[in-house]
């Protein structure tokens, strides 16, 4: 369990801001292995977004260094990280992000567009990852047919049907009510039990960052506190 | 990178999902492939019109006129003065490789005269090689015979509209007509040939014998003289090359010392109607060119409304980018879009000016003549319009930053 898959060192951000930089992660140095289930918390304003972008691939840091699976990604060009989102992450929103006007199967086949999967393969792949979360029935849906927590569930099949290591989710259940919040969690714990889906949530509430084994504390751009979940961890 | 289907799709699907504005994006492409159809093919029509005039004058032609003389020191113009003899003709045909056949010309006009009917018309004394070159049939009878140029014999062939004017229904064979008082027999007519250029009656003419014509009818007081030699050349170079040979044979038959003006002039009919084809062609460009201009305008519509819909689609780029689509699956996806947006509109547009071509001559009297060229210009320029305009937006869409895209609503 010391396969190291996420490996910042000294990760600094800032942004400029009235002619001086405002620095919003000062120093960030953090390891994640493969098959972790990591919550990130943190109050608004304490750099927790910033580092996720960051850790998604979707921006780069000012300074320090980023490992993502054996591979250096802190100055890669905007074509080259968004092909390591494509093979490497899966993401899911608190909004869904899914496209409107479009079939729950097509949303789902996206990421495989991108990777220039053929189309037979892609149909294939997507209707197992519908099937995984329950929606093989609903796969002609188009988002504004379906509830928040099945569109989040459409959200999490595109997350895996690239069988990308790292899923990152951003506050998922920000959008839900409490009922569908724990069907969300539940197959989230499910994907990292099963299918060994490293999993990063960043979120600000309590009972949902106790999902996983891992909570990482972010407050005013250091990490304040990183310790396990020991309701979880033992598991 | 994304498969050619699948980006088809996504474009299509965009299209759709916004009808009306799709259709009025179009309009303007529709309009400007339709009326570049419609001006090249008015262009075109012109064009072919004068071509088909210039088949009728006859090809390979060149006319040599004689020279203008000086009365007081007052100079007369071209061929005030005949400086050319028959022999010239019979000269240049035989001398001159690149001529297939010369014809001497006497030109007169006078009054003709069939029973209570007269008529005012060009009379032209020549030999049949005028009628070769021309590659002019007879409508009936015969040409001159040897006798007939040999004895000067008052026989006359006429023109298509002569023949109408004197002898209306009747049959002109054999009849005796009046020219300029002398009776002259009928023995034959021309096949009709229609205008030769604006206002000019290719068949408003009457034919007799160069003897006749020297000796009986337009009594100059130089025998031998005529006005005017028509040749014709084997091809259209030879129009251009064989001049100097022409001029330098003249010349030595005209005795004139190196100091001494030509007493011809040698005129390319071939030349002139290249001049005439090469105005119209500009004529033709010229209208192509402002038609153009509103499939450029359309162009710019495209534009405009492909960079509305980047900035509504903004999210829409933001999950592409964060799933894994790179810059250049971004730029595809609006470029094909723009592109099936002009391509349509191309289509459409062709339908309408195609329709046009056909419509038009029932209200205006215009020969507009279709060609695959000039059809498939303005669809391709379609395209071409649609990829130049629809890269500005697409360019934009695919600079955006996936985090701000994401965020926006």
């Amino acid at each position: 369990m010391s396969n190291t898959l996420i490996k910042l060192s000294n990760i600094r951000k800032s942004y400029p801001l009235d002619g001086f930089d405002l620095e919003i992660l000062k120093g960030i140095n953090l390891e994640i292995n493969q098959g972790e289930f990591v919550a990130i918390m943190g109050p608004s304003g304490s750099g927790k977004s910033t580092l996720m972008n960051i850790l998604g691939c979707l921006d780069t840091p000012t300074s320090g260094s980023y490992m993502l699976d054996g591979k250096n990604v802190e100055n890669l060009s905007a074509d080259e990280l968004a092909e390591i989102r494509n093979q490497k992450i899966g993401f899911v929103f608190q909004g869904f992000n899914l496209l409107s006007r479009t079939s729950a199967l097509e949303n789902v086949e996206l990421p495989m567009v991108y990777a220039g999967i053929d189309e037979k393969e892609r149909r294939r792949k997507a209707i197992k990852a519908l099937e995984s979360v329950g929606l093989r029935e609903r796969m002609h849906h188009q988002p504004n047919q379906l509830s928040g927590g099945q569109q989040q569930r459409v959200a999490i099949a595109r997350a895996i049907v690239n069988n990308a290591p790292i899923i990152f989710a951003d506050e998922p259940t920000g959008n839900l009510d409490t009922k569908m919040s724990m069907e969300i969690m539940d197959l989230f714990t499910k994907l990292n039990k099963e299918l060994q889906r490293t999993i990063i949530l960043v979120t600000h509430e309590e009972d949902i960052a106790l999902y996983a084994k891992r909570i990482i504390k972010i407050v005013d751009g250091e990490i304040h506190s990183d310790f396990p979940n020991k309701q979880k961890a033992s598991q | 990178m994304t498969d050619l289907r699948t980006i088809l799709s996504i474009a299509v699907r965009a299209i759709r999902a916004n009808k009306m504005r799709s259709v009025l994006t179009s309009l303007g492409i529709i309009i400007g492939v339709a009326a570049v159809i419609i001006m090249l093919s008015i262009g075109n029509g012109a064009q072919i019109t004068i071509q088909n005039e210039m088949r009728s004058m006859g090809t390979n032609l060149i006319m040599i006129r004689s020279g203008s003389s000086t009365s007081g020191g007052a100079r007369m113009g071209r061929g005030s003065q005949p400086t050319l003899k028959n022999g010239d003709a019979d000269a240049i045909q035989e001398k001159v490789a690149a001529i297939r056949l010369a014809a001497p010309v006497v030109n007169d006009s006078g009054q003709i005269v069939y029973g209570n009917t007269n008529w005012a018309t060009n009379i032209v004394g020549t030999d049949n090689r005028y009628f070769e070159i021309k590659e002019w049939d007879l409508a009936y009878g015969r040409v001159f015979s040897q006798t007939d140029i040999r004895n000067a014999n008052k026989v006359a062939i006429l023109g298509q509209t002569v023949a109408k004017e004197l002898f209306a229904d009747m049959d002109p064979l054999g009849k005796t007509i009046r020219i300029k008082g002398l009776p002259f027999k009928v023995i034959g007519a021309l096949t009709a040939r229609g205008q030769s250029g604006p206002g000019q009656d290719q068949d408003d003419m009457v034919y007799i014998p160069l003897s006749t014509a020297q000796k009986k009818v337009s009594g100059t007081q130089f025998p031998d003289m005529v006005n005017m030699l028509m040749l014709q050349a084997y091809d259209a170079d030879s129009t251009y090359t064989s001049q100097s040979e022409i001029t330098a044979l003249l010349r030595q038959r005209h005795n004139l010392g190196l100091n001494k003006d030509d007493d011809f002039t040698i005129m390319n009919l071939t030349q002139f109607m290249e001049m005439m084809q090469s105005s119209t062609q500009v004529m033709t460009i010229l209208l192509g060119s402002i038609a153009s201009i509103s499939l450029i305008v359309g162009g710019i519509g495209i534009m405009n409304i492909m960079l509305v819909s980047v900035t509504e689609r903004t999210r829409e780029i933001g999950i592409r980018m964060a799933i894994g689509a790179k810059r250049w699956d971004i730029r595809w996806q609006f470029l094909t879009e723009a592109l099936i947006l002009s391509l349509i509109g191309g289509l459409i547009g062709v339908a309408i000016g195609v329709g046009g071509v056909y419509i038009l001559p029932l209200f205006v009297s215009m020969s507009a003549e279709l060609s695959t060229f000039y059809v498939l210009l303005p669809f391709c320029f379609s395209g071409i319009v649609g990829l130049l305009f629809g890269f500005f937006p697409a360019y934009k869409a695919s600079l955006l930053n996936p985090i701000n895209a994401l965020r926006y609503e």
